[in-house]
C-alpha cells in the first residue's frame, strides 16, 4: 500500500492503530467500516477526519428513527407531479424531474471517490440495514420509475456509525469491517487534549486528567463523562483561568471538581458527587 | 490457510461466516497487515469479530492459535498443557532464571506443583505467597517477585517485554455472558416494542392519497394517518427490601432501561411476595398502599407483566393465609399470584438469583410452578427468553 491511501490520524484526530488498521482494510478493500463505542469517542469525527486525510470530500447521511432506506437511493415526488399535472405544467411528461437523488446517488455518481458517511444506523427501523445490503455490496442500484441503473463511478469509503440501540442483522454485519471504539486510556487522552488544546500548561493537563478518570470511577455514577466532555471541561477550566492546585481531589476537602457542570451531566450525579463531598468532610473533621 | 484459526472461532461460538473469511483473507493478500503481528491481529479482528461482546472471546482464540499463551479456560477446561507452559516459560526466562529454577528441583518438580496448585484452585487470585495469581510471591502467577516464577497472563508496562494485545482482555467487560448493564437491557427490552398508529392523524399516506385522488378523478384527496408509537404497555412489580438487597443495583438499571423504553409503563413494589396490597412508595409504604384488586381493575390484561424478586422466603409466606412476615394476611401467596397470572395474558418471573441455585430453594421452585415455569434469571440472556415468552 502506497502511503498516500493510508490513514494515519490527522493533525486534530488521534487514531489507535487499531482503528488505522480497520480503516485502512476498508479503504483498501472498498467495503463499509462500521464504527461502534460509547457516545462523545469520536465516531462521526472519525468519517470527516479521514476524508480530511485521504484529500476526499464527505457526504454525510444522519439517520433519524423516520428515514427509510429508499430515501437515501433516490424519492420519487408523486405529490408534486400530481399538482402539476392538475396545474397542466410542461415538465410533469417527464417523470426524471420528480426524482429526487438521495445521498447514496450523489455518492455513487461523485467524479472523484468520496467518504460516505451513514450516521446513527442503529437510529432507524430494524430492516433498514438489510434494505441497504445490495446497495453496499455491488453499489449500485434500479431505479424503476425511470428505468436506469446507477452504477457508482468509483466505489465510495462507507463509513458507519452505531450506537447499539439495535441490534444490526447479520447479514449486513458479515459484509462490514468492524471496529469499537474503546475509552481511551491515560495517555491516548492526553495526545487527543493536546491537539485540542496545544498550549495547555502541562501541570494543569495532567491534574484535569487525573481528575477526569477519577471521576469516571466513581462507582454509581448515572453517565460517566466522555472525550468531548472532557475537551469541553478543559476549554472552560482554561478560559476561567483555574490554577492545576485548584483540581487537587486528593485533600478530600472539595471532592466536586470546579466547573463540573461540563462534566456531570445529571442531577443525580451531581447529588450522589454532594453526598461524597460531605461524607468526606466529615471524615476529615473527625 | 488460517483454516484452523477460522474453525477455532466457530467452535469458540463467535459467529464467523465464509464471507467475512474471504474478505480477511484478501485483505491479508492485500497487504493491510504489513505483516506486524500486532496490525495482524487487529485486522483479524476487525474482519472477523462484528460485536463487540466477541471480542474478548476473540482474543483468547487469538492468543491461543497464533502463541499458545493464553488460557481458554472458559472454553476449553482448566487443562494446561505443559508442553507450552514450558515453552512460555522458556520465552520469558533469561537462562540465569532458568537455572534458578533448578534450585528448587528443576522443571519436573515445578510442573509437578503447578499441575497441583491448579487442581486444587479454582478461583481467580491475587497476593499472598501461594496461590497462583498476580502479585503475589508464589512461583507462578504474574508480575510476582519470585524469581522462579511461571508467568500466566501478563498485564502491560509493568513486564516491560513484548506487549501482547491479547493479551490484556481489555473487552472483558462486553461480554454479554458476563454483564448486564443498562445497555444490554435496553436492547433486550427493545425488541419488545410493538408499533401501531393510534392519536391524532398528522402524517400523510400517500399510498391512500393516491389511491384516493385516483378515485376521485385525478383530484387531489390528501389523506392524513397517525403517527407510529410503541404500543406496548408494561407492568413491572418489584420485590423490595430483605434478601432483595444484593440486587438493588441490577434491578435499579432494569427499571431506569424500562422506563426510557415504554410509554406505558407502571410499577408497583411488594416484599418477597405479592399479596392483597402494594405500593409505589418504598419510604411510604406502610402508609399509602394500593389494593391489589385496584391493580386487577385498572390495568388491562393486555399488559405484559413482568415480577422482579428473588422469591427466597420461607415456604409459609407463599402457601399459607397469614405467613407474610409483615403483616397479617387474609389470604395466601399462591391466591394473589394466580389472579395477577389469570388476569394477565402474559406474565414473567425475573429472578436476580443465579440459575445454578434456584434448586435450593423451595420457594423459587414454589413460585416457578406458580408461574408455570415462565421463571428466568436476570441475566441478558435470561431477559431475551423473557421477552420472547411475552412477546409470543
Amino acid at each position: 500500500m502506497d502511503d498516500k491511501t493510508k490513514f494515519s490520524g490527522t493533525d486534530n484526530y488521534i487514531a489507535t492503530e487499531d482503528l488505522m488498521v480497520a480503516v485502512n482494510a476498508a479503504v483498501t478493500l472498498e467495503r463499509p467500516l462500521l464504527i461502534k463505542g460509547e457516545p462523545g469517542t469520536g465516531k462521526t469525527v472519525l468519517a470527516h477526519e479521514v476524508a480530511k486525510a485521504l484529500n476526499k470530500n464527505i457526504i454525510e447521511w444522519h439517520i433519524k428513527s423516520t428515514t427509510k432506506a429508499q430515501q437515501g437511493l433516490y424519492e420519487y415526488d408523486a405529490v408534486s407531479r400530481l399538482r402539476d399535472s392538475q396545474l397542466g405544467e410542461e415538465r410533469v411528461h417527464d417523470i426524471a424531474n420528480y426524482i429526487q437523488r438521495g445521498k447514496l446517488w450523489d455518492a455513487f455518481m461523485a467524479d472523484e471517490q468520496v467518504v460516505l458517511l451513514i450516521d446513527e444506523i442503529d437510529k432507524a427501523d430494524i430492516e433498514f440495514p438489510n434494505d441497504l445490503l445490495l446497495e453496499l455490496d455491488r453499489m449500485e442500484f434500479f431505479v424503476y420509475e425511470t428505468q436506469e441503473r446507477i452504477k457508482a463511478k468509483q466505489r465510495p469509503i462507507v463509513i458507519i456509525t452505531s450506537n447499539n440501540e439495535k441490534e444490526l442483522p447479520d447479514a449486513f454485519l458479515r459484509r462490514c469491517f468492524f471496529h469499537y471504539i474503546r475509552f481511551p486510556d491515560l495517555e491516548t487522552m492526553a495526545q487527543i487534549v493536546e491537539v485540542h488544546h496545544p498550549k495547555l500548561k502541562k501541570n494543569l493537563l495532567s491534574e484535569a486528567l487525573k481528575s477526569f478518570f477519577e471521576v469516571r470511577d466513581v462507582p454509581g455514577l448515572k453517565k460517566k463523562p466522555s472525550t468531548s466532555e472532557l475537551l469541553d471541561w478543559i476549554k472552560l477550566l482554561v478560559v476561567e483561568d483555574i490554577p492545576p492546585e485548584a483540581l487537587k481531589l486528593s485533600d478530600k476537602k472539595d471532592i466536586i471538581p470546579p466547573l463540573h457542570g461540563a462534566l456531570l451531566k445529571n442531577e443525580q450525579d451531581v447529588h450522589l458527587f454532594e453526598r461524597l463531598a460531605f461524607l468526606a468532610k466529615r471524615e476529615t473533621r473527625n | 490457510m488460517f483454516s484452523t484459526f477460522f474453525y477455532s472461532l466457530k467452535k469458540a461460538e463467535i459467529p464467523v461466516s465464509l464471507k467475512e473469511y474471504l474478505t480477511f483473507l484478501d485483505a491479508v493478500k492485500q497487504g493491510v497487515a504489513d505483516y506486524s503481528i500486532n496490525d495482524f491481529y487487529y485486522l483479524s479482528r476487525a474482519s472477523l469479530v462484528k460485536d463487540e461482546r466477541h471480542i474478548d472471546r476473540f482474543d483468547q482464540v487469538f492468543g491461543h492459535c497464533f502463541k499458545g499463551l493464553e488460557v481458554l479456560d472458559d472454553l476449553f477446561g482448566t487443562d494446561i498443557p505443559a508442553e507450552w507452559l514450558k515453552t512460555m516459560a522458556e520465552l520469558h526466562l533469561t537462562p540465569e532464571e532458568m537455572e534458578k529454577i533448578e534450585s528448587l528441583g528443576g522443571w519436573d518438580e515445578l510442573m509437578e506443583t503447578l499441575k497441583k496448585r491448579l487442581e486444587e484452585q479454582k478461583k481467580r487470585h491475587q497476593g499472598g505467597n501461594k496461590w497462583i495469581g498476580t502479585g503475589g510471591k508464589s512461583p507462578f502467577g504474574a508480575n510476582g517477585y519470585n524469581p522462579e516464577g511461571v508467568r500466566i497472563g501478563q498485564e502491560s508496562g509493568r513486564s516491560g517485554r513484548a506487549v501482547k494485545v491479547w493479551d490484556k482482555r481489555e473487552y472483558k467487560n462486553l461480554d454479554d455472558t458476563v454483564e448486564i448493564g443498562i445497555r444490554n437491557i435496553k436492547v433486550a427490552l427493545r425488541k419488545l416494542r410493538r408499533f401501531a398508529r393510534e392519536g391524532a392523524p398528522d402524517e400523510l399516506d400517500l399510498s391512500d392519497t393516491i389511491r384516493s385522488t385516483a378515485r376521485n378523478g385525478g383530484f387531489l384527496d390528501l389523506k392524513m394517518v397517525p403517527e407510529r408509537h410503541n404500543a406496548v404497555n408494561v407492568l413491572l412489580f418489584f420485590d423490595v427490601g430483605g434478601s432483595m438487597d444484593p440486587y438493588i443495583k441490577l434491578t435499579e438499571e432494569l427499571f431506569s432501561a424500562a422506563r426510557s423504553e415504554f410509554k406505558h409503563l407502571e410499577y408497583f413494589y411488594f416484599h418477597n411476595c405479592p399479596y392483597e396490597a402494594m405500593w409505589k412508595d418504598n419510604k411510604r409504604r406502610h402508609v399509602e398502599k394500593i389494593p391489589t384488586w385496584e391493580v386487577l381493575h385498572t390495568y388491562g390484561s393486555n399488559y405484559k407483566c413482568i415480577f422482579v424478586g428473588d422469591a427466597s422466603m420461607s415456604p409459609y409466606e407463599i402457601s399459607v393465609a397469614g405467613g407474610s412476615v409483615e403483616h397479617m394476611n387474609p389470604e395466601p401467596g399462591t391466591v394473589w399470584i394466580q389472579r395477577l397470572k389469570s388476569h394477565f395474558d402474559r406474565c414473567v418471573w425475573l429472578n436476580p438469583t443465579q440459575e445454578k441455585y434456584w434448586r435450593y430453594t423451595r420457594s423459587i421452585e414454589m413460585i416457578e410452578e406458580l408461574v408455570d415455569g415462565k421463571m428466568f434469571p436476570l441475566t441478558v440472556g435470561g431477559l431475551d427468553s423473557a421477552i420472547q415468552e411475552l412477546k409470543s
